[in-house]
């Protein structure tokens, strides 16, 4: 085993210094990518996006938009794959994957064309002309159902939605199994969610034709093994294809991984204009398109003793990821595979994982990344296993948490768990968190009738993730062929410069979390300085820095790897000054030491050169140094030997550092409306050696309130259609201060033998351990034994309310509810003219254009075939739509069935209705009732409305008919406003 | 009643951050453009452009508004703040921003010039708000880092050294 | 996500405002606060030929009695209304209402009368006029008229506004003595748009409730002062009758539970502080 690297007592590490990024950032001087000019001659682009989640592109008419002043250019599906290649796909499968539509598009949200012109403002304008047929397929959209072989196959190459399955078998899950005293299994669907970082997506791309090559500024995150899939994708050679970021981004939680397709689509877009294109993301788009977390159904079985003693567990793992298989996918299924057991000593273990594909925005990096998934699964086992045996949850983890004393511990799935003390650290959180009081509480508020729930939770948190991780999703002998794929490159680079200052830069690519000010930290404390003196450089230069494919800013690598690399960079460069002191200082090179600014002789500080005076020595006198002593720049490269390619037998040390919490929280559940308040909420967390107490419990709380987020008020919701109902931000719920408590947090350090500094990721660990910790109290709270997230208050509720009553005798016949954004309704209006008299009318063009709300002219194909040119409008929005309708089951004059379809630029509809024609006193009752599905722009961003405004769209029509017919008797008019129109 | 084309760019006067400006803009360019990309005042920053996030948070004539959800030529004639005037000079921070450094309230920063001016606007009509009058106003604010705990522990503690020392702002 | 092109127009007074209107008609927008049709405007599901601003009219910009009303200007921003001395004891309904629309951030900005006029069903200040019997002033340069609350809505962001017509005013009744008025509304997190809101108006002789969020426009019922089974069958027929739908937020059944025992709670707590 490798041992724990000395570190010097140090000064700075340990304290939570001010940040040096929050002084420009305060006063609005940061640097983001939309801050920074750009060249003259720059065009900007907007992309026309799908309104369906699956259909063939049968035309796209875009000349009035290619004409219009200020456009440049607009690129549609053959425009990009003649200048570029499908980007590479993780998984053995003939399919492609292409940043925009090539035929046919499988998401709402998915690229069908991008207009480049002079402004953003004026390429919208030009996508507003951009016509398109389509011609709708069937949309799969659970992942259970995709696998269905009557469902559509949405990859040609692919012989099912299926793309990849893989059995595992660790132990002997099957002895285990057979003899276990007892076996409890949950089942469990993860949701859709995302991180949303407050900045979206920007890049400027550039194309340079003198040298084929590429120059992309792109508030990108990494990781740097993306480089070569882009720089494959637009055919040129890694050293012509130039990736810089800018020194500031607003976030990305992972999400900012996404940008890479966008960046490829760009690059085509600067050649194909020959002019710099620049494209900001707006949030409709994010939401829409970006990226999301994978949707997972798990099936998760537990061989258990008697007394709770966890024997094997059997997971059946179900990814969805989406409408394509996008690097780098399926590693959300694969991050975890090391941690299957969790915080648990856990040793048969049996696995089957199947990736699927359906007709939904193809997933990527998120926070947490596999973890929420797995740990929703494994800690509501943990507690069912209690609850069915009844047992004190906290009880069956403390018998089943991994001994104090066997670290290193290899899991039964291959992870090398670094170090830790799970047990000191779980009864300390019990101790120092008051469960006990919890308990107390739980059991004052039940007495008083309160719903009072209580979960707890343990988990280990990943980090520093093995690039060779994804290639189990290999078989071994495909691995093989591939040749081996493991480490983690991290790297640093410290220069001197002529004055004697000290630069760092590194290419962890930071989102927010202050690496400028750590990196600092740690070269100060290692070269006796002052964190003010050393400048850090992040902003990254694919042609200029040292970097390598783990590069970047995800699994929550920096503080282990990087910031261990930037000491190794430091202590190469300290070996030369000291050994140049030594020659100066009359003394051996061991009995240097840098402190207070000086090098100096240690026991005799008066014998001390100042540190710049020696740092600048190698730039001006560099003949009075021997040339091994020059001291002018350094880099480091580490990638830590413990991160060994995946075993013939699949076993896989996924991460390098692996931290542990554990959580435990009290929530109180409204009767009335099912809301659920955290009255208490604890989370311990032993990260190894921490260096920044204040950014630590930044990254804690700020986790934690994604946490929440994920929990109770975010998804990214589909219709059974596909299309995507949470366009805004006002849809897709994003706590704020009134709904993220204060958590209390706990830490013990135990340092990982593993990193330079000690230190282990912390940046992720709420995301996975938060959800379920939440889940498992609502479980608790309510006694049911299955509950997915979102923890909605509907959701919750419906398990408190009574039975409904009946519905009064009036409302017997109240429409059915609706089904995601499937609409019915019903109604009726009473005219003047008998039953023939209408039927005539129904069947008029005449008459249909006088009463079809907003009709531009009616156009008879057949007989019972119209198409209309219509202006819809709910209040003040209005749209023109295309109607193609189409009578059917005709029952002269009594009833007939409308069937129809509109498309327009806000969205789309296909409904059917019926209208039926009784013949009363005076005229005629008709009757109708409706179905309808909506897509597109208004699902995604007014889905909360639709209801109301079909029902104002139909009110119309037929009070045009009545209109049209001479009128309604008096005072029966009103009754065309009744319930349902 | 002048009638500003929709095809041309009109002149826009006003006074931001105490000094008299103009640009031209489009009667549909949203003010968040204007300031961030007519004017440079990049401080400013566009989280959604649906007046949910708050990050483009300014002040006009003494109260806060959505600059996403304001017309550059409804500004004309006004007053308008923005975080670029919050510091009482270069290389000095404001009460509040310094409340927020020493906290550790902002991460990635993308949306603290928001919070920053809803914030100075709000102390000014109320000195000494509560935990929860905080809680209550920040929610108009979205924040993807930080998880809010240490935006209020900022919030309180300038609010506190605000009312001890309400000369220096 | 940038609007499309439009004309800008700031009314220098009331009857350059009435002018555009009858000018434009359909074609043209009135904007005040902004705050609801900014974005429409910005994800172009409105695309006006012209903008009418008429936050540059101090005549509009004023609440002031009016004989038993209290009369809110079309330039009135709600936050304004929330700072007006008189509110608590004028329209306490409106005291306890406002803190739930929108965020601070956008209440200093957005109008009473804007949220009128957009007529969503979920928005609570219309909500409070339809249950205060409240009216909408609205004019054209051949005169005004006066429209009762409950005939204003017609559906979704549906009212009985004619195109040249501007909203100059909403008119509400002062509070009454002897009459109890409450507030309560649930959403997902404070400030989104409400699942349910009900506003509850009570004397000794009478309950009526609104409820917003549930059917396509705010929707109440009168009851003489019921109790017991008799009031909560009533609520059970009106949570019935709203026509609950399922979205994303909350089922119809739950509605319909919220509109039980939240109304439940709104008119008790009406009654509690009836003065």
């Amino acid at each position: 085993m490798p041992k724990v690297m000395s570190v010097n007592p140090t000064q700075w590490c340990g304290q939570s210094v001010e940040r040096v990024e929050d002084a420009a950032l305060l006063t609005g001087r940061g640097r983001f990518i939309d801050d920074l000019g750009v060249k003259p001659g720059t065009l900007f682009a907007a992309i026309l996006r799908s309104p369906h989640a699956h259909a063939r592109i049968a035309a796209i008419r875009a000349d009035d938009a290619r004409k219009l002043p200020g456009v440049a250019a607009v690129l549609t599906g053959p425009d990009v794959t003649r200048l570029s290649a499908s980007l590479v796909v993780g998984v053995k499968a003939p399919i492609e994957c292409w940043p925009i539509a090539v035929d046919r598009v499988r998401y709402v949200g998915e690229p069908v064309a991008v207009v480049v012109a002079a402004s953003r403002y004026v390429a919208e304008d030009a996508i507003d002309l951009i016509e398109v047929d389509y011609e709708p397929l069937a949309a799969v959209v659970d992942p259970e159902q995709t696998l269905d072989p009557a469902q559509p196959v949405l990859h040609d190459g692919l012989k099912s939605n299926l793309a990849s399955e893989r059995a595992f078998r660790y132990g002997d899950p099957e002895h285990a199994f057979a003899s276990a005293a007892r076996r409890v299994s949950v089942t469990i669907r993860y949701p859709r969610n995302s991180c949303t970082p407050m900045e979206t997506y920007g890049l400027v791309a550039e194309y340079d034709a003198a040298e084929d090559a590429y120059d992309v500024l792109a508030n990108f995150m990494g990781p740097f093994s993306l480089h070569a899939v882009m720089a494959r994708a637009l055919k040129v050679p890694g050293n012509r294809f130039r990736l810089r970021t800018p020194p500031d981004s607003g976030g990305s939680f992972g999400v900012k991984q996404g940008v890479f397709p966008y960046i490829v689509l760009m690059g085509v877009a600067a050649r194909a204009t020959g002019r710099p294109v620049k494209w900001i993301e707006d949030r409709l788009e994010h939401l829409a398109a970006s990226v999301s977390a994978t949707n997972r159904v798990t099936t998760l079985e537990a061989a258990v003793d008697a007394d709770g003693r966890v024997r094997a567990l059997a997971w059946d793992q179900l990814e969805d990821v989406g409408a394509h298989i996008r690097a780098p996918e399926p590693a959300t299924l694969y991050r975890m595979h090391g941690n299957l057991t969790g915080a648990y000593d856990i040793r048969n273990v049996s696995v089957r994982n199947r990736v699927v594909l359906t007709n939904k925005t193809p997933t990527g990096l998120n926070r947490g990344f596999g973890g929420p998934q797995v740990y929703y699964a494994l800690e509501r086992l943990m507690q069912r296993i209690a609850v069915e045996l009844a047992l004190d949850p906290v009880d069956v983890i403390r018998r089943n948490l991994i001994p104090s004393g066997a670290f290193p511990y290899r899991t039964a799935t291959g992870a090398l768990l670094d170090s830790g003390d799970y047990m000191k650290a779980f009864e300390a959180a019990l101790a120092d968190g008051q469960f006990a009081e919890l308990r107390e509480r739980q059991q004052k508020a039940r007495a008083e009738g309160r719903l009072y729930g209580i979960g707890v939770v343990a988990a280990v948190e990943p980090s520093v993730s093995n690039m060779g991780y994804i290639t189990t999703a290999l078989t071994p002998e495909e691995r093989r062929k591939a040749g081996p794929k493991n480490g983690a490159q991290a790297t640093a680079t410290i220069s001197l410069d002529p004055l004697g200052s000290v630069s760092v830069h590194v290419s962890s690519v930071p989102q927010g979390q202050g690496h400028r000010t750590v990196l600092s930290q740690i070269v100060a404390d290692e070269l006796g300085l002052k964190p003010a003196d050393i400048r850090v450089v992040t902003d990254f230069d694919s042609a200029r820095d040292a970097w390598s494919i783990a590069s970047g800013n995800y699994s929550s690598r920096f503080a282990a790897a990087v910031g261990g690399a930037a000491k190794l960079a430091t202590d190469k460069i300290k070996a030369k000054l000291a050994r140049m002191a030594a020659a100066q200082l009359n003394v051996g090179p061991d009995d240097i030491e840098f402190a207070a600014g000086k090098v100096r002789a240690r026991g005799n500080p008066d014998n001390a050169v100042p540190f710049s005076r020696l740092a600048a020595t190698s730039h001006w006198s560099p003949g009075l140094v021997p040339e091994e002593n020059q001291a002018l720049r350094e880099t480091a490269f580490w990638s830590p030997p413990e991160l060994t390619p995946p075993t013939e037998g699949d076993e896989v040390n996924s991460s390098l550092c692996h931290g542990f919490i554990f959580d435990f929280c009290g929530i109180d559940i409204d009767r009335v409306t099912g809301a659920i308040r955290i009255d208490k909420y604890v989370t311990m967390h032993d990260c190894g050696r921490i260096l920044h107490p204040g950014m630590v419990a930044g990254q804690v709380t700020g986790g934690f309130a994604h946490a929440v987020g994920a929990a109770m008020y975010e998804e990214y919701a589909y219709g059974e259609d596909g299309s995507f109902l949470t366009g805004t931000f006002a849809d897709y719920l994003v706590p704020t201060t009134m709904e993220v408590p204060e958590p209390v947090i706990l830490h013990v350090e135990t340092p990982s033998p593993f990193t330079p500094l000690g230190t282990k990721g912390v940046g992720e660990g709420n995301c996975m351990s938060t959800p379920v910790c939440l889940a498992n109290a609502v479980a608790d709270a309510l006694n049911i034994d299955s509950i997915d997230l979102p923890l909605t208050p509907a959701k919750i509720a419906a398990h408190i309310h009574d039975a409904e009553r009946a519905p009064p005798k009036a409302q017997a016949t109240a429409p059915l509810a609706g089904k995601g954004r499937a609409l019915r309704g019903s109604g009726e209006a009473r005219v003047n003219v008998p039953p023939e008299t209408v039927w005539r009318m129904l069947l008029d063009p005449k008459t249909l254009e006088a009463i079809i709300p907003g009709a531009h002219g009616v156009e008879k194909v057949a007989d019972t075939h119209f198409r209309a040119e219509v202006t819809l409008g709910v209040g003040p929005v209005t749209g023109r739509y295309k109607a193609d309708i189409k009578l059917s089951d005709l029952d002269a004059p009594r009833a007939v069935t409308l069937t129809g379809v509109v498309n327009g630029a806000l969205g789309d509809a296909r409904g059917a209705g019926r209208i039926k024609l009784t013949p009363v006193e005076g005229g005629t009752q008709v009757t109708y009732d409706y179905d309808a599905e909506i897509g597109g722009k208004v699902a995604s961003i007014g889905g909360r409305l639709l209801d109301g405004a079909a029902k104002v769209v139909i009110k119309q029509f037929f009070a045009a008919l009545v209109r049209h017919t001479g009128g309604a008797k008096p005072g029966l008019f009103a009754r065309l406003f009744g319930r349902g129109a | 009643m002048p009638r500003l084309s929709a095809d041309a760019r009109h002149t826009i006067r006003f006074t931001l951050n105490g000094r008299a400006v103009e640009a031209q803009a489009e009667p549909r360019m949203l003010l968040t453009d204007f300031l961030r990309h007519e004017l440079g005042a990049t401080g400013t920053h566009v989280g959604c452009e649906h007046g949910v996030c708050g990050a483009c948070t300014i002040e006009i004539d003494g109260a806060t508004a959505r600059a996403c959800l304001t017309l550059a030529v409804q500004i004309d004639g006004a007053n308008i703040r923005t975080v670029e005037g919050l510091a009482p000079e270069p290389g000095r921070l404001s009460v509040l921003q310094e409340a927020f450094r020493r906290h550790h309230a902002l991460q990635c920063g993308f949306c603290t010039a928001g919070i920053l001016m809803s914030l100075d606007n709000y102390f000014r009509r109320k000195p000494d708000p509560s935990e929860d009058d905080l809680r209550d106003f920040l929610g108009g604010h979205l924040c993807r880092c930080t998880g809010y705990v240490p935006i209020l522990a900022a919030a309180m503690d300038a609010a506190k050294r605000l009312r001890e020392a309400p000369t220096d702002a | 996500m940038k609007p499309a092109r439009f004309d800008y127009i700031r009314a220098g007074d009331i009857a350059e405002a009435h002018t555009a209107l009858a000018e434009c008609g359909k074609d043209a927008r009135v904007i005040a606060g902004g705050q609801t049709l900014m974005p429409m405007l910005s994800m172009r599901l409105v695309r006006p030929k012209v903008l009418i601003d008429i936050m540059h009219l101090p005549a509009l910009r004023k609440i002031e009695a009016s004989g038993n009303d209290i009369r809110i200007g079309a330039a009135v921003r709600q936050a304004e209304l929330m700072a007006w001395p008189d509110l608590r004891d004028s329209l306490p309904l409106l005291k306890a209402a406002l803190p739930w629309v929108g965020h601070a951030q956008t209440r200093s900005r957005g109008t009473v009368c804007g949220s009128v006029a957009h007529a969503d069903p979920s928005a609570e200040i219309p909500l409070s006029l339809l249950a205060l019997d409240g009216a909408v002033e609205l004019s054209t340069r051949r005169g005004k008229r006066r429209v009762a609350a409950n005939e204003f809505f017609t559906g979704m962001m549906s009212t009985t506004r004619a195109d040249n017509e501007l909203i100059e005013a909403v008119l509400i009744p002062k509070s009454q003595a002897c009459t109890g008025y409450a507030f309560q509304e649930f959403g997902r997190r404070h400030g989104d748009f409400a699942i349910v809101a009900c506003a509850a108006v009570a004397t000794d002789k009478s309950i009526r409730l609104a409820v917003g969020g549930v059917a396509d426009k705010p929707t109440l019922r009168d009851w003489p002062a019921l109790d017991g089974t008799a009031l909560t069958d009533a609520l059970d027929a009106f949570a019935w009758e709203l026509d609950a739908r399922d979205d994303l937020h909350a089922t119809a059944r739950y509605r319909r539970e919220l509109v039980r025992q939240m109304g439940l709670a709104t008119i008790e707590e009406a009654r509690k502080c009836r003065a």
